[in-house]
């Protein structure tokens, strides 16, 4: 059974379409899809669209006008808005993020005792899940405003493309595991001592960890919980606030693949996770599908061909082509058994093929001409 | 065997390179050749990704070093995927004889804590359990001739090697600041090699730029750049025009329609105008001055015949 296309701009023209979720394997073109697909809602369907990317590439980032990571959106000029729309791009600035949600749950005083302790200075760049945390984090701020018509979220390369969708539940787990209870618990009752409150386990549990890691670790490690402790809470409300957020039909969620193993394999486990999560999954993105130009000749005979010419040594550039052609179908054949494992697999996702550019997009016409490809 | 010494002469290989370059293959191949000639090798993942087991397709590996391939001479490849919270407790037996202590950490939540807090602490276990594999002896020889590492990608080499600096924001005195120092210093001497897998794409060059010059500054050695799923070039001296293409599909006995002719002449501009990137790509590789080792595209995908022919490439090289 071959899969339904895709209908991408009926997706994008759909007022009810609030937020685009790109998700897949590092090094499919996600940021590209991201961007392409925001330009097309703006200059096609008239909307007001923001793109939120993680780590562009330094090109394309320069092509939408953004040279700096500041965490607010920017209007992308030079894009045609006779349609009425307007496209919006910014950079994911995670400490920063990090930072502002720390200052809203907060004292200023409290904030800035949190933003000296070295705790938190390694979470905050560098806790896993925090990237993928903090990138849900400004995609419901950005939800929150009303602002936009539509927003369309580039989501991190995560070692495991999924970890986003973790990272709200894992962090507020976190926050409230037994571990940190055990270090607030003197904060709470008032002690001077760490671990005034000394149980069997506890006091095991104390000694160990004072002998492993050292006192001054520990009073850091201490004041960090303390400080965090202020904001349970808030943090976990916003995580599952997010989670909803994701999970409601005016998101829709696009997987993107290239169509190798590793990334359609991928895609495929993504798509288990998001039915089992109750997420809307709107189809599939299949990037960089080559296709041939001369579709009437086979590789075979092109190849046939092309040793008849190469022995008898007049044409040799039609020979090449024929060669390069032979390969492009072969190519083509192979790229259409890899993508057939997942449509296979997900028969009632819909999914459309974009062509490979000859070279890399970075700028507005190229993210134009994928736009058009992808509808 | 002592030409492949000289020729990869590190014993512990550190792979990286942008996710979706094959790194994991190209690790597991470098395994598979440094075993050939009767020796062990051991080849480690230390992402929780289980990319070695669905590569060999076995069952998830667990922590524990076991025989993946045999290897014609007599050689094998042992994997290993470390998981942080073992490391961790493996760690805290071995220094401190921890026993049921260390099950209460467990119980209570504590290695998660510990391994989630401070990812810097979590890298000093995951690069201490190479360094232990990698400088361990048996019966007074070593127990591998050389260690691969699955390592992370390119973005994230540079914090993930650099372990030092990472914690020493963190543990300023103490046992895991002597760790890592131990770890640090093995990791800048000759028995380290980085090596970085690209493809001739845009991205993945600039990557793997930007982790060469991240590494050459930590002062951290960088081996071999390495080329994945390279095709043989076809290569074509200009456009073809499309008068000429009629006449040469005529001579073969092909159709002459105007829509083959067209499709082709499209199908050759887009070949030379790739074939242009790559050759720029090429030249900004080249020109790191570091040794660039080029691996066939595999067509059917990577299988143990693959992996088979990736490792004699890689050992020619």
């Amino acid at each position: 059974m071959r899969a339904e296309r895709l209908d991408v701009d009926a997706l994008l023209a759909d007022p009810s379409t609030r937020i685009v979720v790109c998700c897949g394997a590092g090094g499919v073109g996600k940021t590209t899809t991201a961007a392409a697909l925001g330009l097309r809602a703006a200059e096609v369907h008239g909307r007001r669209t923001v793109v939120l990317t993680i780590d562009p590439a330094r090109r394309l980032a320069q092509s939408m006008g953004l040279s700096e990571l500041d965490n607010t959106p920017r209007q992308v000029k030079g894009i045609d808005v006779d349609s009425g729309g307007e496209l919006h791009a910014m950079m994911l600035d995670m400490k920063r993020t990090f930072d502002e949600v720390v200052q809203q749950h907060t004292t200023p005083q409290r904030a800035t005792e949190i933003f000296a302790n070295p705790f938190y200075q390694a979470m905050s760049s560098t806790f896993a899940g925090t990237q993928e945390y903090m990138a849900m984090e400004k995609l419901g701020q950005l939800r929150a405003t009303e602002e936009w018509d539509l927003i369309v979220v580039d989501t991190p390369p995560s070692r495991s493309a999924l970890d986003f969708l973790d990272a709200p539940a894992r962090l507020s787990r976190f926050l409230d595991g037994r571990m940190l209870r055990m270090l607030l618990a003197p904060a709470r009752s008032g002690g001077r001592s760490m671990f005034s409150l000394v149980t069997a386990s506890f006091g095991l549990f104390s000694r160990t960890v004072q002998k492993v890691l050292g006192a001054q670790l520990l009073t850091d490690l201490s004041g960090f919980v303390a400080a965090l402790d202020s904001m349970f809470g808030g943090f976990r409300q916003r995580a599952d606030q997010t989670y909803r957020i994701l999970q409601d039909p005016q998101t829709a969620f696009l997987l993107v693949a290239a169509p190798e193993r590793d990334a359609v394999r991928e895609a495929a486990y993504f798509a288990e996770r998001l039915v089992a999560d109750r997420m809307p999954l709107a189809g599939l993105v299949l990037n960089r599908m080559h296709r041939t130009e001369a579709p009437g000749l086979s590789a075979d005979e092109s190849e046939a061909a092309a040793d008849v010419l190469a022995a008898a040594g007049d044409q040799p550039l039609t020979a090449t082509a024929l060669r390069i052609h032979a390969n492009l179908v072969r190519q083509t054949e192979r790229e259409a058994l890899v993508a057939a494992t997942f449509t296979d697999a997900f028969p009632t996702v819909r999914t459309v093929s974009v062509t490979a550019q000859p070279a890399d997009v970075h700028d507005v016409d190229g993210l134009r001409t994928i736009g058009t490809l992808l509808a | 065997m002592g030409e492949r010494v000289n020729r990869w002469p590190a014993r512990l290989h550190v792979v990286t390179g942008k996710g979706g370059t094959g790194k994991t293959s190209v690790a597991a191949a470098l395994a598979l050749g440094l075993a050939a000639g009767g020796r062990r090798t051991l080849l480690v993942e230390v992402e929780s990704r289980q990319g070695i087991a669905q590569l060999f397709e076995v069952e998830p590996l667990p922590y524990k070093e076991l025989r993946i391939a045999k290897v014609a001479g007599g050689g094998e490849v042992r994997a290993l995927a470390v998981d942080p919270e073992e490391a961790l407790l493996e760690y805290l037996d071995m220094f401190y004889h921890l026993g049921a202590a260390g099950r209460a950490l467990r119980k209570v939540g504590a290695i998660d804590f510990a391994t989630t807090i401070a990812p810097g602490l979590r890298d000093v276990l995951l690069t201490g359990k190479v360094k232990e594999a990698t400088t361990r002896s048996q019966e007074g020889r070593r127990a591998y001739d050389a260690v691969v590492l699955d390592a992370p990608p390119t973005g994230r080499i540079g914090r993930f090697l650099n372990v030092t600096a990472e914690t020493a924001k963190l543990a300023k005195v103490g046992p895991i600041k002597t760790q890592s120092e131990g770890v640090s210093s093995l990791l800048r001497s000759p028995i380290t090699s980085v090596h970085v897998v690209t493809l001739l794409e845009e991205m993945p060059v600039q990557e793997t730029l930007d982790a060469i010059a991240e590494l050459s500054a930590l002062h951290i050695p960088v081996g071999r750049i390495i080329l994945n799923a390279t095709r043989p070039a076809l290569v074509t001296t200009g456009k073809v025009t499309k008068a000429e293409l009629k006449r040469g599909l005529a001579e073969a006995g092909l159709p002459t329609d105007a829509s083959t002719v067209n499709g082709l002449a499209t199908e050759v501009r887009a070949h030379l105008t790739r074939q242009e990137l790559e050759e720029s790509l090429r030249t900004e590789l080249t020109e790191t001055g570091r040794p660039l080792v080029e691996l066939p595209l595999l067509p059917g995908g990577v299988d143990q015949a693959g992996l088979d022919e990736l490792a004699a490439v890689l050992m020619r090289a």
